[in-house]
């Protein structure tokens, strides 16, 4: 009990923060937005379709959808380095809240907040030409929820050891465009050089952006859009079970990590 | 038998080689204003720290409201409020809505919270500014709604860590009148550090803290009257020849400060007059006062508190400027 009473706390006080930060809102669906529409529009033409009926600018919805709930999720974790440097993180840990809630609180602060910026780019689906039943959205939101949980975690463990600000944007720039880059966003993932394929492969965020395409494009499992890992075609239950697997450990590390920082 | 809300017993804090508190023992009384007294780096902020359960001891024990701080850390937090040396407050936010997210943390039902940040916030004179961000308050301002969070949960210590640093002397003052307002209304204990002098005169008990250790601990006036006597600060135009003067007229050894000579004398009004008539140096100035915490200082820990003070910020300063230049 004492323990949701923190996790609730610590995330509310995010939505208060969110909400008087409305411009953060606009400024961070600029980012994937323009991507979406600058590079599908100049592209989309020249590429042809990349699947059955599936132009360029189709295939990368999906994974900027990913995209944005990501870095955004991902990013969140500056929020605690952030807190430390203006001294407020003091008044959570002294709290009489276990530090795991906290960092469970920070996770779902980050993971709501990037849902909602999600569901922001999936508004322009009808832009797109991708058409989007209410079963699709509601099969999307837990994955995307799911995506922005592991990786609100990982940028929540990251900031438990990183106490400089510079420092944090360094490592995140060191993580989180490699991850974004090589997560199958921007293009299909078969037919890439042997080095490349392998860290597509090592990438948790390939499994968090796969099963989004999976559901928004047609779940067929011989879609060209499969990830085949080690000889198996990676179903969607497939992607989401790596997925999961990877967010319940990076949550748990970062629970560990924010109770053992003094 | 006194009730005692805070008990220290032996506190050791090592960081590798260095050891930051070396074996301090005290106890608080309920409804006491406890003082631990120190330059900058004796300890002051790592005892506080150990006893609002942020940092764990390397031994010893502490009890906090009859809570240990390190196996009972939920139960501690709980009955602690805490003003931390540096800022702790979300400025993004306004200041009821700091208040309130402390008031969920510390688990206090709606039906107390409100009317309670209402209390609170009136009496550090707060209550029309509670809907503006933090960011648009003044420092003075900031203190004061922490010193208002951190009574919030009526704690059964309020541990002060400078509570008035770096603010102007009215904001000190002012400051000063709230806690001791507190102490009257709501029999809570206080615990505080500071290295003020005159500020620490507010307390009911002082400990003296140096280099880790516990050098003295009384009432202030029990603490002044360890110096016990008055002491003269004078000027001359030869300061070398006064002091032998003194020491060969008088038997009394005199201490070399920036200012002149200061000497002790048992009672400075009968001796200054005979002194001033008598004396073969020509005197510029003479004063007398009567012992202050800082002759205390002095006299335990042969320095002065506020030289020291200023070292350390000189030698911060040259550090810093130092990373700079290799930078």
């Amino acid at each position: 009990m004492n323990n949701l009473r923190g996790v609730y706390t610590i995330w509310y006080r995010d939505m208060l923060r969110f909400w008087h930060d409305k411009m953060r809102m606009v400024g961070s669906v600029t980012f994937p937005l323009l991507f979406l529409f600058v590079f599908g529009s100049g592209l989309s033409a020249r590429m042809g379709f990349l699947g059955p009926g599936i132009d360029f600018t189709q295939f990368m919805f999906p994974g900027i959808i990913g995209m944005t709930v990501l870095m955004s999720s991902f990013m969140a974790g500056v929020s605690v380095v952030w807190d430390r440097e203006f001294g407020f993180l003091k008044e959570v840990l002294v709290a009489p809240i276990s530090r795991a809630s906290v960092a469970v609180g920070k996770t779902l602060g980050a993971a709501t907040v990037a849902l909602l910026q999600g569901i922001i780019i999936l508004l322009f689906a009808p832009l797109i030409g991708v058409s989007l039943s209410v079963w699709t959205v509601l099969m999307l939101l837990p994955l995307m929820f799911l995506l922005s949980a592991s990786m609100g975690s990982l940028g929540i463990l990251l900031a438990t050891r990183i106490r400089s600000m510079e420092a944090f944007q360094a490592v995140m720039q060191m993580l989180m465009f490699p991850m974004v880059f090589l997560s199958g966003v921007f293009f299909p993932l078969q037919g890439l050089p042997a080095w490349m394929n392998i860290l597509v492969k090592i990438n948790p965020a390939t499994y968090g952006i796969a099963p989004i395409r999976q559901v928004m494009l047609g779940t067929l499992p011989d879609s060209p859009f499969a990830i085949n890992l080690l000889g198996h075609t990676m179903s969607l239950w497939d992607n989401v079970t790596v997925l999961a697997a990877f967010g319940t450990i990076m949550i748990l590390l970062a629970m560990w990590s924010f109770s053992s920082q003094e | 038998m006194t009730d005692y809300v805070v008990r220290v017993e032996n506190l050791v804090k090592r960081f590798g080689g260095l050891v930051a508190v070396d074996g301090i023992s005290f106890s608080v009384a309920r409804g006491e204003i406890f003082g631990l007294l120190g330059p900058n780096g004796a300890g002051k902020t790592t005892t506080i720290n150990m006893l609002c359960t942020l940092t764990k001891p390397t031994s010893g024990r502490a009890i906090i409201a009859g809570f240990d701080v390190v196996r009972e850390q939920s139960q501690v937090r709980q009955s602690i409020g805490l003003v931390f040396q540096d800022p702790s407050l979300d400025e993004r936010l306004s200041g009821l809505q700091n208040l309130r997210f402390h008031g969920l943390v510390y688990n206090l039902p709606a039906s107390v919270r409100e009317p309670r940040i209402k209390e609170v916030l009136t009496m550090v004179e707060l209550w029309d500014r509670r809907n503006s961000q933090v960011r648009t308050y003044s420092g003075g301002m900031k203190r004061r709604l922490e010193l208002a969070r951190g009574l919030l949960h009526c704690p059964k210590v309020l541990f002060l860590d400078e509570p008035t640093l770096g603010l102007d002397p009215q904001t000190r003052n002012r400051i000063w009148e709230y806690i001791l307002e507190l102490r009257q209304r709501e029999d809570t204990t206080i615990f505080l550090t500071t290295h003020y002098m005159d500020e620490s005169e507010n307390a009911d008990r002082i400990a003296i803290i140096d280099h880790g250790k516990l050098v003295a601990m009384d009432t202030p006036e029990g603490l002044k009257k360890l110096v016990g006597k008055d002491i003269i600060s004078v000027k001359t135009d030869d300061d070398n020849r006064a002091a032998d003067e003194i020491r060969s007229r008088y038997r009394i050894e005199t201490r070399r400060d920036s200012d002149g000579l200061t000497f002790e004398v048992a009672s400075g009004e009968e001796f200054l007059p005979t002194f001033i008539k008598e004396f073969g140096t020509k005197i510029l100035s003479v004063s007398l006062r009567r012992p202050s915490l800082d002759d205390v200082f002095l006299k335990l820990t042969g320095r002065e508190i506020r030289q020291e003070e200023v070292s350390n910020a000189f030698k911060a300063m040259v550090r810093q400027h130092g990373r700079r230049t290799r930078r």
